[in-house]
């Protein structure tokens, strides 16, 4: 018996690889693009929308995405570029990360696409060199941060939408009394959360946006400054509003937490609103974060965050051209933003949101003034990394484990230890 | 008197042609990396630009504060890692045999199966499963310890500083109790009957039999599992991992030689990867194993008294 199972097996096996191989010779006029992403979220709206449109368009081109996880991606990523297996088209994480990969030869020019002049300089700044010369990946969309609420326990509480910092802890203060509802949904386990929806989040306010990013990068201020350590003070007061075991609470609880309704505010970025479209069942809305007086000018982080480039050693440069055209269209932006709620385009194209909620976010891009991450451009080139050494700063603060004096102090030492501002 | 005969030995070819295919895999996989990331801790890159800098990454990661910091944060919660694998996975894996090998014991392979169950399951099912258990959200941990009494004393274990690698460690353990058991329980078995009844006619039973008798002749097979446990541990990754992800925190608090190594080599976020640190990490990484493995059959393990029947 056991050797006849053994010879079927040979022949089943042989048998199928030998369909397989005359499959894919049928197949053969077809090029097939693969994308590189870490998007893993997206996958579903890529495979159903955006794919299926390009390919209507330009018969004869298959694109297949594959994304990896989002924590594992530049690793893989760097990885799979190294050995040679790497995708047709890669999706680009913002700054220097992508500069990387287009000073190591990577990733080609892209100034030479079609429609490359519907973005303007900031929108190509996060994938352009130094001096602005050579973009290499075609910017796709940025995010907006935020806090997302839910209406129907703002009503049940009989809280008001926010406007100043005091406003905010005195709802936090009576949602937290009222008992029904956890005031705030954010866990320090994951780290980049408290960085990235806190800090980077609620931040700008203190150190006015623009101003004070590029005040630091000049070396005029430092991370010690009053208007840096204040965003640290303000985090460690939200682990009083925070669920039981926040310090265990992941990414995902998060969400889950608020997407069941039982927390009240979710310190957010705009990406999370399709995920939360599809789960809650209660009316959201959204602000954005409290300023420190009424009247007080409001500053957003409206990050550029994802873009899409061509790799140098692609089988098929001619057909990742046209795809990479593509995306600067209008169609692009029109299905992107729209199938994607909470990714913002970056072109000139007019698109006009279905979704109210995303539509509340973009309206802030008028009531304030928008600033990018302080971490991302050139401060996180050196070792230690100042992005990364924020997240554990942001989360520590809340933890209560370290004093915001004492993690500035941290982050400003790591900073002058390889940074050496442009005189 | 004769003359001694020399009968000339054919040469003979045949070692080699058998050793060769075991030799040239060995050696392509196992000796060739090894050199190799051996090699690569004596370079460094600047600008795609790759120098030799002879032991200058071996003095930046000793000599500066930051990288010596991480450096014996990671080391030093690794010992303590590898301190609670032999203080609870060990000792329990060892009592666990010889409750098996008790003869009138009913029902022992369901029991064999059961407790071997976890080291077969993927670290990422059991990091994943533990992670939920523990969850101050929707983990049954609270609400069991509720249903007792004991609310008040749990805590958001994973994510505090001062447990976490506690936590970690014990989960590991509950994986790998396997392991030792299995041994143990495979050295109990080979002590031959004769030895067991004659101490049993000089009236050691019970426990006593265990210290007196058992415990000695099963020593080398313990100091085997000292060596694998400890080997298992410095190249520990997968775990933390998938339970704290590539930071190991909270603060670096379960941050480990695996998870250090992983985070430079590979990079992290905005951090970009060093190949050449990593190789350094990994070459000091090699020279503990080594050196604690060698310390140990070369000095322990011919000292240690072995019992022929």
């Amino acid at each position: 018996m056991p050797r006849i199972n053994f010879r079927s097996t040979v022949l089943g096996s042989t048998a199928l690889a030998v369909g397989v191989l005359l499959s894919s010779a049928a197949f053969a006029e077809d090029v097939t693009l693969t994308i590189e992403s870490w998007r893993n979220d997206d996958l579903p709206i890529w495979q159903e929308k955006i794919i299926p449109a390009f390919e209507k368009a330009n018969p004869g081109i298959k694109v297949v995405f594959s994304p990896t996880a989002p924590t594992e991606y530049n690793a893989a990523l760097n990885t799979k570029l190294d050995a040679g297996t790497a995708g047709d088209l890669i999706t680009c994480r913002p700054f220097d990360a992508s500069l990387e990969l287009f000073k190591k030869g990577h990733l080609t020019s892209v100034n030479d696409i079609a429609g490359m002049d519907t973005f303007n300089a900031v929108a190509k700044s996060a994938w352009s060199t130094d001096d602005g010369a050579t973009t290499f990946c075609v910017p796709m969309a940025s995010v907006i941060h935020g806090f997302i609420y839910n209406k129907d326990a703002f009503a049940k509480v009989g809280v008001e939408v926010p406007k100043t910092e005091e406003e905010f802890f005195a709802a936090l203060d009576k949602i937290k009394k009222e008992g029904t509802y956890v005031p705030m949904a954010m866990g320090t386990a994951d780290q980049w959360e408290a960085a990235t929806m806190g800090y980077q989040n609620i931040g700008p306010n203190y150190w006015h946006g623009e101003d004070g990013r590029k005040a630091l990068i000049a070396g005029k201020e430092k991370l010690t400054d009053a208007d840096w350590v204040a965003p640290y003070q303000t985090l460690a007061r939200w682990a009083d509003y925070l669920g039981d075991g926040f310090k265990a609470q992941t990414y995902p609880d998060s969400q889950n937490m608020f997407a069941l309704g039982r927390a009240a505010i979710y310190p957010a970025g705009s990406w999370d609103i399709s995920v939360f479209n599809t789960q809650a069942e209660f009316k959201m809305g959204a602000f954005y974060p409290p300023v420190k007086k009424d009247g007080d000018t409001c500053y957003i982080s409206d990050h550029a965050d994802i873009a899409m480039g061509a790799n140098a050693k692609s089988a098929h440069p001619e057909e990742t051209k046209k795809f990479l055209a593509w995306l600067t269209s209008a169609d692009f932006a029109d299905i992107y933003a729209n199938s994607l709620p909470g990714f913002f385009s970056l072109s000139s194209h007019e698109v006009k949101l279905q979704d109210p909620l995303a539509q509340e976010f973009v309206n802030w891009r008028g009531a304030c003034k928008t600033t990018i991450r302080s971490t991302y451009q050139i401060l996180s080139r050196g070792t230690p990394n100042l992005e990364n050494e924020t997240w554990g700063a942001s989360a520590n603060v809340i933890n209560g484990s370290e004093t915001p004096e004492v993690a500035a102090k941290r982050l400003q030492d790591g900073l002058d230890s390889w940074y050496k501002p442009a005189p | 008197m004769s003359e001694p005969v020399h009968i000339r030995r054919p040469r003979r070819w045949h070692i080699a042609v058998f050793l060769a295919p075991a030799l040239a895999v060995y050696t392509t996989l196992m000796v060739i990396p090894l050199v190799e990331t051996l090699r690569l801790s004596l370079f460094t890159e600047q600008d795609q630009v790759r120098s030799f800098v002879g032991l200058g990454n071996f003095i930046t990661l000793f000599g500066d504060p930051r990288w010596a910091q991480a450096f014996w944060n990671a080391l030093l919660n690794n010992i303590e890692f590898f301190s609670i694998h032999m203080a609870v996975q060990n000792p329990v894996g060892i009592a666990l045999a010889a409750l098996l090998s008790v003869p009138r014991l009913r029902g022992r392979a369901a029991y064999r199966t059961t407790l071997f169950m976890p080291t077969m399951l993927s670290f990422v099912v059991i990091g994943f499963i533990w992670k939920l258990i523990l969850s101050p959200l929707w983990g049954v941990t609270p609400s069991i310890m509720a249903a007792i009494g004991l609310k008040s004393l749990f805590g958001p274990w994973l994510g505090q500083e001062d447990t976490a690698l506690i936590a970690v460690s014990l989960v590991s353990v509950w994986q790998y109790i396997g392991i030792p058991m299995m041994l143990i329980y495979a050295a109990l078995l080979s002590i031959p009957e004769e030895v067991i009844e004659a101490a049993e006619c000089d009236g050691v039973v019970g426990v006593a039999q265990f210290w007196k008798i058992k415990l000695p002749l099963i020593l080398p097979a313990i100091g085997l599992i000292s060596v694998l446990t400890f080997v298992a541990n410095f190249n520990a990754f997968d775990l933390i991992y998938v339970s704290q992800g590539a930071l190991a925190g909270p603060n670096f608090a379960t941050d480990i030689l695996g998870t250090f190594l992983y985070r430079t080599f590979f990079g992290h976020q905005l951090q970009l990867g060093d190949q050449h640190m990593g190789a350094t990490i990994a070459t000091v990484m090699f020279l503990i194993i080594l050196s604690v493995v060698a310390f140990y059959l070369l000095v322990i393990q011919r000292r240690m008294r072995r019992y022929e029947f």
